[in-house]
């Protein structure tokens, strides 16, 4: 049955490519479509969050944690296939990026499904390749710039997870996380060590996590509208975050070192993240710099090595995903509706734009961890675990944190929704970029108000992980 | 400490690495490139691994020189302006590389010289065959969705710059 959450994307690639090519391209986008929500489907009604299956040649596993990251998967990649339609005219570049976002599909569901630290650089590797495509896809100076910086720090992430393990697989005879974890965990030796810092450093570059977040901005910002919202919503979390969580918690082990560096990273990645954004007059860049103070969140509260810091990280990462791929939905609307970027030009456009601009609010009220919204409750979470463990200092300063989001993101409704009308022609985006807004927006509400319900079935038993 | 082999061999497969970063002219870069790799195929053969070091021949000092030079050719030649501009303040720009080879090199020395002992994983154990159809069969089928998603990034990238050529 996991093997299936590979198959099909792949299988339909293969269609969409194999079959007539005339025919194929005006379906692409409904086939792709059906893709992400029958991949929704299967984690909804299929997950009880209680198996464990493997097929014997093909070793794929699924648990609770792969689950939440399936579903948020396909929920980014159904929105970013509508924002593409929507921005995309030629037939022949929706075909492409159809079939691009399908195979960084079958990449992330790999990456994490697989139990194997050499699969897991394969998969990896799948979708870097598609989102540098993606990226570049766009044929213009700063899109070929954004893609190329992506790609050299991508290929120095790179290195070092695989001379990471080589070292691993010199002490453990094997790569698997069961072999690793028993041929890493209780020794002190100082080339593990090395060995564990170098490959937690390649996740950190592939997160965009300070200081090696030089290539995030670019990418984001200068990324088609589509590419950005599949980028910014699911592509960093999948490579470089869900790995963390997952090899740091079960194969690494917590020792102090690593918890260390960890909360470290975490907290200057808030810092800078929130400054940074501050001072942006680009929507797109504002929003990227405001990614990687909310990674910062997430690695603050893996830091906390305890079963509710994990619980906080993934739900963080969840509600992250959502409200992230919603902020950019809607600035690629009043991208393309107001042919601009920049936020001094605009004004007022709730008045004209009103979907777009209360879903907006809806995600930066959910970022900036108001109630009953989704992001108050998964910072709650954070903040209580980092308080539970000692580390006073780190939850003052998360809260903190928090007040600089409010404040940028106030700054930003206050400059393009409200505020004087400065550009009274504009209207109201179609309906491909209003259909994902109103379904992420009701999904960060209902996880919200309806969090009592989930927080003792799904919340908290995914730190159950070890 | 007597003279590895191994070491001879890594120490070749640096200045030759090193030298394909430096060198002038793309061509000779690739060329650097292939000369790395037929060390790097020394090297494993003497490791041990004969069938790695076949793959590695054939794939690396083969068929991505090939690609590489085919690539070349279809770019325009370098002016000499140009020229004068990039071999301009080489070693101001790579002045680093050599310090960290230095410090590699004392560390890789240190380790020979105190190497420690339980590495389960040091000697290649199972027929090649057997890991790679049976134990990492993932592995390929994820090396073939990779390759797939090379070739339509390339098609997408290459084929549309054709057509604006028209």
């Amino acid at each position: 049955m996991s093997l299936l959450f590979i198959l099909i994307p792949l299988v339909s690639v293969i269609i969409l490519n194999v079959g007539f090519k005339k025919a194929m391209s005006s379906f692409a986008l409904w086939l792709g479509l059906l893709v992400t929500v029958v991949q929704a489907v299967f984690v909804i009604f299929n997950g009880n969050f209680d198996f464990n299956i493997t097929i014997s040649v093909l070793n794929f596993e699924l648990d609770k944690l792969s689950l939440v990251l399936l579903l948020s998967i396909a929920i980014v990649a159904f929105s970013s296939l509508l924002v593409g339609f929507g921005t995309i005219k030629e037939s022949k570049k929706m075909f492409n990026f159809v079939n691009l976002v399908l195979l960084s599909i079958v990449g992330m569901n790999g990456v994490v499904m697989v139990r194997d630290l050499f699969s897991l650089y394969v998969f990896l590797e799948i979708t870097a390749v598609s989102s540098f495509i993606l990226i570049a896809s766009q044929e213009d100076e700063f899109a070929f710039e954004g893609s190329f910086k992506y790609l050299v720090l991508s290929a120095v992430a790179t290195v070092m997870m695989l001379s990471s393990i080589a070292i691993l697989m010199m002490y453990s005879g094997d790569t698997t996380f069961i072999s690793v974890r028993d041929g890493v965990q209780g020794t002190n030796s100082f080339f593990i060590l090395v060995a564990i810092i170098l490959f937690i450093v390649g996740l950190f570059i592939k997160g965009g996590l300070v200081p090696f977040h030089g290539w995030l901005p670019d990418a984001y910002s200068s990324a088609p509208a589509g590419v950005s919202v599949l980028l910014a919503g699911i592509v960093t979390k999948t490579t470089g975050i869900y790995t963390m969580i997952r090899i740091v918690s079960e194969v690494f082990g917590f020792n102090e070192t690593i918890k260390n560096i960890i909360l470290l990273v975490g907290i200057v990645s808030i810092f800078v993240g929130a400054l940074a954004a501050l001072v942006q007059s680009d929507f797109k860049r504002m929003l990227a710099y405001s990614s990687i103070s909310q990674v910062g969140y997430i690695i603050l509260a893996l830091g906390t090595g305890t079963e509710l810091g994990i619980a906080g990280a993934v739900f963080h990462l969840f509600n992250h995903s959502i409200f992230k791929a919603q902020l950019f939905v809607n600035a690629a609307a009043v991208e393309k509706q107001t042919g601009t970027r920049d936020m001094d030009a605009m004004g007022g456009l709730s008045t004209v734009m009103p979907v777009t601009g209360w879903t907006s609010v809806i995600a930066f009220l959910s970022t900036a961890g108001i109630p009953p919204l989704s992001g108050f409750w998964s910072k709650l979470i954070i903040i209580i675990a980092l308080w539970k463990v000692g580390h006073y200092g780190y939850a003052s300063a998360a809260i903190l944190g928090s007040l600089i989001t409010l404040a940028y993101f106030l700054l930003m409704q206050r400059k393009v929704f409200f505020g004087k009308v400065k550009l009274p022609s504009v209207k109201e985006a179609g309906m491909s970029f209003l259909i994902p807004a109103v379904i992420l927006a009701i999904i960060t509400v209902g996880v919200g108000v309806f969090f009592p319900f989930l927080v003792n079935t799904i919340i908290i038993p995914v730190g159950k992980l070890f | 400490m007597t003279l590895d082999l191994n070491f001879v061999l890594l120490t070749a497969m640096i200045v030759s690495a090193v030298w394909a970063v430096m060198t002038r002219s793309l061509l000779m870069s690739a060329v650097g490139l292939a000369v790395t790799s037929i060390i790097l195929t020394m090297l494993m053969f003497n490791l041990g691994s004969p069938l790695a070091a076949v793959f590695e021949l054939s794939v690396c000092a083969g068929l991505i020189t090939v690609v590489f030079v085919s690539t070349i050719s279809l770019t325009k030649p370098i002016t000499r302006c140009e020229l004068k501009e990039k071999t301009k303040n080489r070693i101001k720009r790579y002045w680093y590389l050599p310090v960290i080879l230095v410090v590699l090199f004392v560390v890789l020395g240190f380790y020979m010289v105190y190497p420690e002992i339980n590495f389960l994983g040091l000697y290649p154990s199972n027929d090649v065959r057997d890991v790679m159809w049976k134990l990492r069969t993932t592995d390929i089928m994820g090396q073939m969705i990779i390759l797939l998603a090379g070739v339509f990034g390339v098609v997408v990238l290459f084929k549309e710059r054709a057509k604006d050529d028209e």
